[in-house]
């Protein structure tokens, strides 16, 4: 049983002047483009809006839709503009390949740091409002009245003083052979009827009922399945295999290397493949890397906390001088481990080669970065590579910077030319070859003036570079500035204290395992320190830890904003039910300002978190729900990075290799949580997928130490015997 | 060869006996909207029903259930009509990337099932699938709704 996905067909675009035929299309119209059409043969009005005789509205996305709802997000955002009936919008997803081939029309694909809606949505409306205009010109052209005497709404076309009206439908053709405007007016916000209500997502009845399709379901003509394994140790390569072992087993068609450091088995089906790499007999060159643990990443980290050397983040004043003259000193040093992604989708991709032609069809939150690691891997032009996105079953980072998965799959399908090849990942090999949320450790000081005062910070980071691991391109002179996320001098990752003399610094100590972004990341491990060393410092001073920053946040508005927000609706000044304990926490992330209040009780070593607050200031809103859902959701994500996870490293590889030992969270572990939306409008738009994780953390280990008097300061909660109630 | 009825039909397979039940619905059957997660019986991505009970089938051998009455994501709307769960998920959209929802669902429907009128303690005990996206305060207010439809 196979089936072609329905894309490959569907979303094919051609120039007009390739058509010919039936379509008569070869004639070039005197002052207009040549029509571009969809595979089905309807005309695009501009690159972001096809129309379908029938009305149907068909809007492109560029980025990548992983659960965030951004492929509805983008859909309003045109739908606005355009004024289209929203019952007819459906979606489609452009390839990397007709990218390339049209001078990237849409932009850029990556979806990565809470990017997709707040980086693309001015040129978008754009491309909406053009198509609108465009419709509307044609509807007058044919009517011949000006089209300033003509408007559209939902997807209908009237001419005001006769009272006519046409549909999108019936105009597009003739829309689609005039020039674009060279500029259009969008919507003032106060006139926004689509953005900033909570549609329903369009992705979700194919989500019911197990007919969405995700590139681990990609079943193709003669495709054959792929099992894979890579050296467990980081760096590591395959000294030998034995295929003879495992030739003879049910459905194995090939043993092959991959790279010089993995093996894989391919098979008919992937049980069968899968089967047959565990029985496989594989030798393992585990190199120098073999002899590093977390011990010893613990101890070479511990040494940059004191080192002379670091990076400047962030700094004004003179922190030597206030730390030397202050009336009072505090210093605490936090750590913060190696996380796996853990996508409920393990990593995949299906690979068809021949010295031809190289194919693609897999997850990613970045089909230009796929498309770029076929091209290369393939060792084929532009030209001859495509690849095909699918709704992703989570991504987290894990599907962005660096796709090794298609690099894999693409040398095992040069393996076997012309057979369609589906490497899937078991969840073990998707636990030891992640590429980890990086580890740190911070130490930080702050002086007190006589008068309680906060006079000093110095904050040191110690440990690894995202950008070292897998941009080096991108450092600075050496430094990594994605490293100062939410403590950063200026930016989308600006800190929100002013203090009088600070230095925020990084002593980068790189290990051998591989980091890369995360959901939040630099933001996760930061926001744990500052926020919960500005609870210990506010204890210190005999103040209250919401008073206490207040009075540093007087230049810091909109974290101020949020931060008040939360603390009313939890009711801060007024005493906690009995047994109850509160705890706070704020910062800056994507654009965003979000802050989270918590109420949690301790009973013995378990943590019961009654309540959680949490408000977030994008700028802008698209959809009130969805934004709802990423709030809630990213409490899943930060509680479970909190309470259980942490990936050991002993003998060079990942200690944790499935859920039994990498626990994240469930249903009855889930605390309430009220999420206040409060966009205060500017000219920025922050970003949603990512930014309320940072601050779950912190907010629950202020509340413990109201709770139990304890710091806690290293993640996560287990190592520390505490279990979430 | 092993006989399978999935979603009222049935099914001749050939395949080893103790082949879990999860690949053998994808691989062989072909109805790909069960998942795998982890399979060692963890996520619960992979739940089915065998017989009316949520079933996770990563580690469930398909020997085991030969004869008896399996039921995937694709055969829990019958008659043309969407199951309640279904439905209160659309009408909540509750599904993010919606990896894990195929098994999210058919657990929530056995347990329906058992407990037309569930406590949240009851929600708690019985619903133990993993989802990273975090819909569980979606997935909770919708399985209240169903309760209350």
């Amino acid at each position: 049983m196979t089936f072609m996905p329905k894309f490959t067909r569907r979303s094919f675009l051609i120039g007009s002047a390739a058509v010919g035929g039936g379509l008569a299309l070869g004639v070039r119209f005197p002052f207009g483009p040549a029509v571009v059409r969809a595979a089905d043969g309807s005309p695009e009005i501009t690159a972001w809006v096809v129309i379908r005789p029938d009305d149907t509205v068909v809007i492109r996305i560029a980025r990548s839709e992983m659960g965030q709802g951004t492929l509805t997000g983008l859909a309003q955002l045109v739908a606005e503009e355009l004024e289209c009936d929203w019952s007819k919008v459906t979606t489609e997803y452009p390839t990397p390949g007709q990218s390339v081939a049209r001078k990237r029309p849409w932009g850029d694909f990556g979806t990565g740091g809470s990017r997709g809606i707040r980086e693309s949505h001015e040129y978008v409306r754009k491309g909406g409002a053009a198509a609108r205009e465009m419709l509307i010109q044609a509807a007058a052209d044919q009517w011949k009245v000006p089209a300033s005497e003509c408007s559209a709404s939902n997807s209908v076309i009237t001419h005001k003083p006769s009272g006519r009206t046409t549909t999108y439908g019936k105009v597009a053709e003739a829309a689609a052979k005039l020039e674009p405007p060279a500029d259009v007016k969008l919507k003032d916000p106060k006139e926004w009827k689509v953005i900033g209500k909570p549609l329903k997502r369009l992705d979700t009845p194919d989500k019911v009922t197990g007919k969405q399709v995700y590139g681990f379901d990609v079943r193709l003509p003669g495709m054959l399945n792929a099992a894979i394994k890579d050296c467990p140790v980081f760096g590591g390569k395959v000294k030998s295999f034995d295929a003879a072992k495992v030739m003879g087993m049910k459905g194995v068609r090939k043993v092959v290397p991959v790279g010089d450091s993995g093996v894989a088995v391919v098979a008919e089906t992937w049980w069968q493949a899968k089967t047959a790499l565990d029985a496989l007999p594989i030798v393992w060159d585990e190199g120098a890397n073999a002899q590093v643990s977390s011990a010893t990443i613990a101890e070479f980290l511990k040494a940059g906390l004191d080192a002379n050397e670091a990076f400047v983040g962030n700094q004004n004043g003179d922190v030597k001088v206030a730390l030397a003259g202050a009336a009072k000193k505090v210093e605490a040093v936090y750590a913060y481990p190696f996380q796996n992604h853990a996508t409920m989708e393990p990593m995949n991709a299906t690979a068809l080669y021949t010295p031809d032609k190289c194919e693609v069809w897999v997850p990613t939150q970045n089909g230009e970065t796929a498309f770029a690691t076929a091209q290369r891997t393939a060792d084929l032009p532009a030209s001859k590579c495509e690849v095909h996105k699918f709704n992703l079953g989570g991504g987290f980072g894990r599907r962005a910077a660096v796709q090794d998965y298609v690099a894999q799959a693409v040398l095992i399908a040069k393996q076997m030319p012309g057979t369609p090849v589906k490497l899937l990942w078991s969840r073990e090999e998707d636990m030891l070859h992640g590429f980890y949320h990086p580890i740190m450790q911070c130490k930080l000081v702050g002086g007190f003036d006589a008068n309680n005062n906060l006079t000093g910070l110095h904050m040191r980071l110690s440990g690894q570079s995202i950008l070292a691991g897998i941009r080096p391109e991108a450092l600075q002179n050496g430094r990594d500035p994605v490293t100062f996320q939410g403590i950063a001098q200026t930016g989308e990752h600006s800190f929100g204290y002013t203090i009088p003399n600070l230095l925020v610094d990084h002593a980068m100590r790189n290990t051998h395992v591989p980091p890369g972004f995360w959901r939040g990341v630099n933001i996760n491990h930061n926001c744990v320190f500052i926020e919960c060393f500005m609870d210990e410092l506010a204890h210190a001073a005999g103040q209250d830890p919401l008073e206490f920053r207040r009075k540093l946040m007087a230049e810091h508005p909109r974290n101020l904003g949020v931060m008040n927000a939360v603390a009313e609706r939890i009711g801060w000044s007024k005493p906690p039910p009995r047994g109850v304990y509160r705890g706070l926490a704020q910062m800056k992330a994507f654009n965003s300002f979000v802050a989270a209040a918590t109420e949690i009780s301790v009973d013995g070593n378990k943590i019961k978190i009654h309540r959680i607050v949490a408000a977030t200031d994008p700028g802008y809103v698209v959809n009130p729900a969805q934004v709802e859902r990423q709030i809630s959701g990213s409490f899943v994500y930060g509680l479970s990075a909190l309470f259980y996870q942490e990936c050991t490293v002993k003998g060079g590889r990942m200690e944790q290799e499935n859920f039994n030992t990498y626990n994240s969270m469930r249903i009855a572990q889930m605390p309430k949580v009220e999420p206040i939306i409060m966009p205060t409008g500017g000219p920025i738009w922050g970003g949603v997928g990512e930014p309320t994780i940072c601050v779950a953390a912190p907010a629950v280990l202020n509340a413990y130490f109201q709770a139990t008097g304890k710091r806690i300061r290293s993640v996560p909660l287990k190592n520390h015997g505490i279990e979430m109630a | 060869m092993i006989t399978l009825s999935i979603n009222g039909k049935s099914h001749e397979v050939d395949v080893d006996p103790n082949t879990p039940l999860l690949w053998v619905i994808r691989e062989q059957v072909g109805l790909t909207g069960t998942k795998y997660g982890c399979g060692i019986a963890q996520c619960g991505a992979c739940t089915v029903h065998v017989d009316g009970a949520a079933v996770r089938s990563c580690v469930m051998p398909v020997s085991a259930v030969a004869g008896q009455k399996i039921t995937t994501i694709e055969g829990l709307a019958s008659g043309g009509k969407l199951h309640k769960v279904q439905q209160a998920w659309i009408d909540h959209d509750v599904p993010q990337c919606g990896y894990c929802q195929s098994g999210m669902i058919m657990a929530v429907a056995a347990l329906l099932r058992e407990k037309p009128q569930p406590t949240d303690a009851d929600i708690n005990s019985a619903i133990t699938n993993i989802c990273r996206c975090g819909t569980f305060q979606q997935v909770r207010e919708a399985i209240h709704m169903t309760a209350k439809a």
